[in-house]
């Protein structure tokens, strides 16, 4: 039976060295939005964070969990590249071709007080599954 | 873990046996202390590297072993180009050449202690640290080249450092093979502005006393003397490296199948040494190489700018410059003869010992010095390399202390402001962009160095020359 009540929502998980994110939602696209607001919040407070940017982001994969590799790599890249960090995302997937929308500001050192860089999103942990109940989880280690 | 699983070859080393599909044993050189706190991942990932194609003699992992990616951290393994050997993304890791260089100041603690606040914040407003900081070097696509390319020695050219300051580090700054075009824009996007720059995490630039020597000849030798201040700098291939991990980890994981290589975990994903994308790979990693080679040359220039600012006429030479990120081509004695063998280091310190052809003369004695770091608040070391870890270790040796607690406990459990309160008592001085970081980084998070390093000298992987306490820490 499906749950119809799970709130989007994310966590971290333990690794030994670095960090696991973990989005869980009712669809698979929020789960991968919730797994990149995770992903924020290893290096800030996304509630610290505000949207005053928007960037776009595409990528494709033979399976979720290739795709979930790539969107998180894809995110990793544009906040290195362009000095970003992300409070949220829009996320479609249609077919393994993932297109998003990413909010967020330039990074404020006083203001966000960024704890560590993201170095890359690792196959480690990484799953991407439907629970029994329909809710989705997306999940990996970053490496930091 | 559970020691049973093991069978204890002598006082410090613990064999795992052949089985499944591994080709060679795997050994891990511990006590019985370390080995029973070591995660039972390490056993997993140490044992699937035993598995890779090519692997020749054993899969070791160092006394600093934890879990880490395909390959455990402290993880070792040689593989035979004409046994089918692989090169693994996995097993050199993201931040390709990570390492630790350490300079002498020729100043003794009673001539920094006046100055320590000064010092600090000197070197705090030069040396670019921490999430969002950019380099004061921009590359275009040339000069990113250049680098790529030549490494410490480019650096050298564009007025960074000192012609001697070369000799110093491995490879003589420049890592041969380096192939720039395999390096994607994507990774030269992200390492534009990055050069000259410390990064996060772990990464550090600490000034240190010599706090104890154990060994009086080979510390006269790297010019090291109780009270002696020392400077060291942790850092690696910044974007560019992490860039280029990430990328080849996955084109690698993609093709497995075409190599018809079984991957008991994709993360090992790894790449015939003679195929097309192990050989793009390699020349990749190597312009990897280069690039941290590169940044620690800057930063040592920006470092010797700041000092010269407190303490004017000042000269700041080298003790060594050591990676332990890296998948590099050796000469190793196996059977009685020299082969060819590309030795993965994950997480561990080359340590050629006495003679080695690559040192240079002043170390060719003494073995080449193993810098070991420590985390935040506690002693790093120096060792140095020695004849039998050609053979227990195709001359490798640990690499620093490893993490106990994940960070996200660090954060639950210590505060930044009052751990820095905390070492400052201790006459420790922290300056950090950011407060969460320093809770991450706590030392107590952290495995006991001094334990690894003794089982280190003990195992024979490299001896004990000096400790070093810190006095002041630039943290990312």
């Amino acid at each position: 039976m499906k749950n119809k009540i799970i709130t989007p929502h994310w966590e971290h998980f333990e690794h030994e060295a670095d960090i696991g994110i973990r989005g869980i939602a009712p669809t698979l696209e929020q789960a991968f939005e919730q797994a990149a607001v995770a992903m924020t919040a290893v290096i800030t407070n996304p509630d610290q964070v505000s949207t005053s940017k928007a960037v776009s982001i595409r990528c494709e994969a033979p399976d979720n969990e290739l795709l979930l590799l790539d969107w998180i790599n894809e995110l990793v890249y544009e906040m290195a590249v362009q000095g970003l960090l992300f409070k949220l995302y829009q996320v479609a997937i249609n077919d393994g071709k993932l297109s998003a929308t990413a909010f967020g500001e330039a990074v404020d050192r006083q203001k966000h007080q960024p704890a560590v860089e993201i170095k890359g999103a690792t196959f480690t942990e990484l799953r991407v599954y439907q629970q029994p109940n329909g809710t989705w989880v997306a999940q990996c280690i970053v490496d930091v | 873990m559970d020691t049973s699983q093991f069978v204890q070859r002598d006082e410090t080393s613990w064999e795992i046996p052949p089985k499944g599909n591994m080709r060679v044993p795997a050994i891990i050189y511990a006590d019985a202390q370390l080995l029973q706190d070591m995660d039972q991942k390490v056993y997993e990932q140490i044992t699937n590297v035993a598995s890779l194609p090519g692997i020749v003699e054993a899969a070791y992992a160092m006394p600093d072993a934890h879990w880490g990616y395909g390959f455990p951290i402290g993880g070792v393994a040689a593989f035979d180009p004409e046994q089918g050997g692989v090169v693994s993304a996995g097993g050199v890791g993201f931040d390709i050449s990570c390492g630790v260089r350490t300079l002498h100041t020729g100043l003794n603690m009673a001539e920094l202690q006046p100055h320590k606040q000064a010092l600090a914040d000197e070197l705090y407003r030069t040396v670019p640290v921490g999430v969002g900081s950019k380099g004061r070097i921009h590359l275009n696509h040339d000069s990113m080249h250049g680098m790529l390319r030549g490494g410490a020695q480019w650096a050298l050219e564009q007025g960074f450092g000192e012609a001697q300051d070369l000799e110093r580090i491995e490879e003589q700054g420049c890592m041969a093979g380096a192939e720039p075009r395999y390096v994607s824009s994507r990774a030269r996007d992200r390492q534009k502005d990055e050069m000259g720059t410390l990064g996060s995490g772990n990464h550090y630039l600490e000034v240190q006393r010599v706090a104890e020597i154990f060994d009086e000849t080979v510390a006269r030798i790297f010019g090291l003397r109780i009270n002696d201040v020392v400077i060291s700098i942790h850092c690696g291939s910044r974007g560019l490296g992490h860039q280029i991990g990430t990328e080849f980890l996955k084109e690698m994981a993609m093709s497995a199948a075409q190599y018809q290589i079984v991957l008991p975990d994709r993360e090992l994903a790894c790449a015939p040494l003679t195929s097309t994308l192990g050989k793009q790979y390699l020349g990749a990693m190597r312009a990897g190489i280069n690039c941290a080679l590169a940044n620690r040359q800057i930063i040592t220039h920006l470092t010797r700018q700041a000092v010269a600012k407190v303490f004017p006429g000042i000269h700041l030479g080298l003790l060594y410059d050591v990676s332990h990120n890296t998948c590099k081509l050796e000469k190793h004695t196996m059977d009685g003869c020299k082969k060819d063998l590309y030795i993965h280091r994950k997480g561990a310190t080359r340590a050629f010992g006495p003679g080695h052809a690559d040192l240079p003369a002043v170390f060719k004695e003494t073995g080449q010095p193993v810098l070991i770091g420590g985390s935040m608040g506690t002693s790093s070391y120096v060792l140095s390399g020695t004849a039998e870890g050609e053979q227990r270790s195709f001359s490798s040796a640990c690499h620093g202390a490893g993490r106990a607690m994940s960070r996200s406990k660090a954060t639950k459990q210590w505060r930044g402001k009052a751990l820095i309160d905390e070492l400052a008592a201790q006459g420790i001085i922290i300056r950090s962009p950011s407060m969460r970081g320093v809770a991450e980084e706590a030392p107590a998070a952290y495995k006991d160095v001094s334990a690894v390093v003794d089982i280190a000298d003990r195992a024979g992987l490299a001896r004990k020359v000096a400790r070093l306490e810190p006095v002041i820490c630039i943290k990312g």
